[in-house]
């Protein structure tokens, strides 16, 4: 017998249309602010700011953000920053994470717990309580406004979820191919690659895109410590917003052109991060 | 049994330096090393700024030297009426935002674990404000939908004969959480689906067969299933919401009743105050309250994982 078995055919049928219907409504509204956002930036600024579309869609927007005034961040110096950022500090945290999630998991150290409670809790510290010697000392070695900064900041935040994550997924690996390899004196790097990795290859992945998401959209550190040369994407986007003439169009296009990248990550791996965040806690 | 394994075994027992369990921590050292250094070290330092008032001295025209000031600091925070109204911003941005992105994320969540035509879509919709730049989200909701010069919002109020409300103005706090609320429900009801996907249906079944309704079945199996869920959420979405930062920037740079804890912690230093002594004390104010909250959200982790070992 199934769910639900004990209302008629048509009645079960009617409440699985409306919640159909209603989940329909529910995502529409959801994502109505970024579909408006998407075709503003078509449209051209007079048309944006009166909210009106007497001068039709074009592409034109888009080639107006690529070409920047001269001495203002442009999109590429942006873009360029961003990338680096980001997959070098992805990179790091993968290779500091995943063999601490294999201390953790695989062959777990004693009071394993508290050591990733440690690593946690690092998560729960204010950014507050550290930024000011981060500061201090990153204008004193002349960091400020590097990648370089950026990049060793952003390993800091993303760690502790990388290790989290990675460490559910090395539990899944069956214990019996781990006994075995190391009955065959497999060395510590062999078995991550040949027998740990090609299993936990999706997790590790999923971990990746999260670490990349949060490296891409990060705002905060990045004003604060890299406001000149090395400026990312967020900052791009709001030099965008201008308090003279109309830039409403402009900024639109900005915004997706900065977003798409992650998005599109997103969406193509929306089920794995949902086990990934939730087996992070849970497995 | 290998020569090699054996080999292991024997130095484990000897007890040299490269003994089993050193062998053991040694991959975990080098992520240790660095969370500590990036994260505990200056936390130390932010400790011993907080007894002196240190400034940036790029940032003042007469350099003062630095020097120790005993608990100055500390005590001006407490008769600072200004820093208790943060703290009370930031108490009601973060339950506020937590709270109703929960309720929407479970909402979401129970209409997407039905099958219904385009259900992926649907989904895909929902979860995309999660993956916008919160700096973008902020921008995105101030500009074009709260804005009175711009704002679709107030082309409704207007087309429904309704008078405009300055949303962001009047309404700071309540501006910033609707955004909030709007990029961290997809957040709440991934988590919340993971749940409602790894319920055992046959137990479901059973229940059915027995001849519960919906509403029971609801009320008595999938609720407290739910509950590590929720709490999980709540704690990791009140991580992320009290510290913060982006939208208060963008949307309202800080002004009255949108000010919370940490904007205002970076308002008196490195956002123009350039006061590190006394900004590091109210850090470490912050830090005592966070690692209180944080004992009780550990606490219930520990739970989880002890629940995970039992099974």
């Amino acid at each position: 017998m199934k769910r639900g078995a004990r209302l008629g055919v048509g009645e079960r049928r009617s409440i699985a249309i409306g919640i159909g219907v209603l989940a329909w409504v529910v995502a529409l509204i959801w994502i109505f602010p970024i579909a408006w956002t998407v075709l503003t930036s078509f449209k051209t600024e007079q048309d944006a700011a009166a909210q009106t579309f007497h001068q039709g869609l074009s592409f034109g927007r888009y080639s107006d953000i690529a070409h920047s005034i001269p001495g203002t961040l442009s999109l590429q110096t942006a873009f360029t920053n961003s990338l680096v950022v980001v997959v070098v500090s992805t990179l790091i945290v993968l290779l500091l994470a995943l063999p601490a999630a294999y201390a953790l998991a695989i062959r777990p150290v004693r009071k394993w717990r508290d050591v990733l409670f440690f690593f946690i809790s690092t998560k729960f510290l204010p950014v507050v309580a550290s930024i000011f010697p981060i500061y201090v000392y990153a204008e004193k070695w002349n960091l400020i406004g590097t990648r370089t900064i950026l990049v060793v900041l952003y390993i800091a935040i993303n760690l502790p979820l990388a290790i989290w994550m990675t460490r559910s997924f090395f539990m899944e690996v069956p214990r019996e191919l781990i006994e075995a390899a190391e009955i065959d004196g497999t060395s510590l790097v062999n078995q991550l690659r040949s027998v740990i990795l090609p299993i936990a290859a999706p997790g590790i992945a999923a971990t990746a895109l999260l670490c990349v998401i949060f490296a891409w959209n990060e705002y905060f550190y990045a004003i604060q410590l890299n406001f000149a040369s090395g400026s990312t994407m967020p900052q791009w986007v709001i030099s965008n917003v201008s308090t003279r003439g109309n830039f409403l169009a402009k900024l639109s296009a900005a915004s997706i052109v900065a977003c798409l990248p992650v998005v599109l990550a997103g969406w193509a791996a929306q089920k794995r991060m949902i086990r990934g965040l939730s087996m992070g806690a849970l497995k | 049994m290998t020569a090699a394994a054996a080999d292991v075994a024997l130095k484990g027992r000897v007890g040299d330096p490269f003994s089993s369990a050193w062998r053991r921590r040694l991959p975990l050292l080098p992520a240790l090393l660095y969370a500590v250094a990036i994260t505990q070290l200056p936390f130390i330092v932010s400790i011993y700024y907080s007894f002196t008032n240190l400034k940036d001295k790029t940032q003042s025209l007469i350099p003062e030297p630095t020097k120790f000031v005993g608990i100055d600091n500390y005590k001006q925070i407490f008769t600072d009426p200004f820093f208790r109204q943060a703290v009370w911003t930031s108490v009601q941005m973060t339950v506020l935002a937590v709270l109703l992105s929960l309720v929407f994320g479970t909402a979401f969540a129970i209409l997407l674990d039905r099958k219904f035509l385009g259900q992926g879509l649907v989904r895909t919709l929902l979860i995309t404000p999660f993956l916008l730049m919160p700096v973008v989200a902020a921008l995105i909701w101030k500009q074009q939908m709260f804005s009175s010069l711009f704002g679709i919002l107030d082309k409704i109020l207007t087309f429904l004969g309704l008078s405009s409300v300055q949303f962001i103005s009047a309404h700071p706090l309540g501006s910033i959480v609707t955004v909030l609320v709007w990029q961290w429900t997809p957040f709440m009801m991934l988590i919340m689906l993971a749940g409602l996907q790894s319920q055992p249906g046959d137990i479901l079944e059973a229940a059915n067969v027995d001849g519960a309704s919906g509403l029971g079945i609801f009320r008595q199996l999938t609720l407290p299933h739910l509950r590590r869920y929720l709490e999980l959420g709540a704690l990791l979405g009140s991580i992320y919401i009290v510290q913060a930062f982006d939208p208060i920037d963008v949307m309202t740079g800080g002004g009255p009743g949108s000010t919370n804890v940490p904007y205002y912690v970076f308002q008196d230093s490195i956002g123009g105050g350039f006061r590190y002594g006394s900004a590091s004390a109210y850090a470490i104010v912050v830090v005592i309250f966070a690692i209180i909250i944080a004992t009780l959200a550990l606490r219930l982790l520990s739970s989880l994982f002890k629940d995970e070992e039992r099974a």
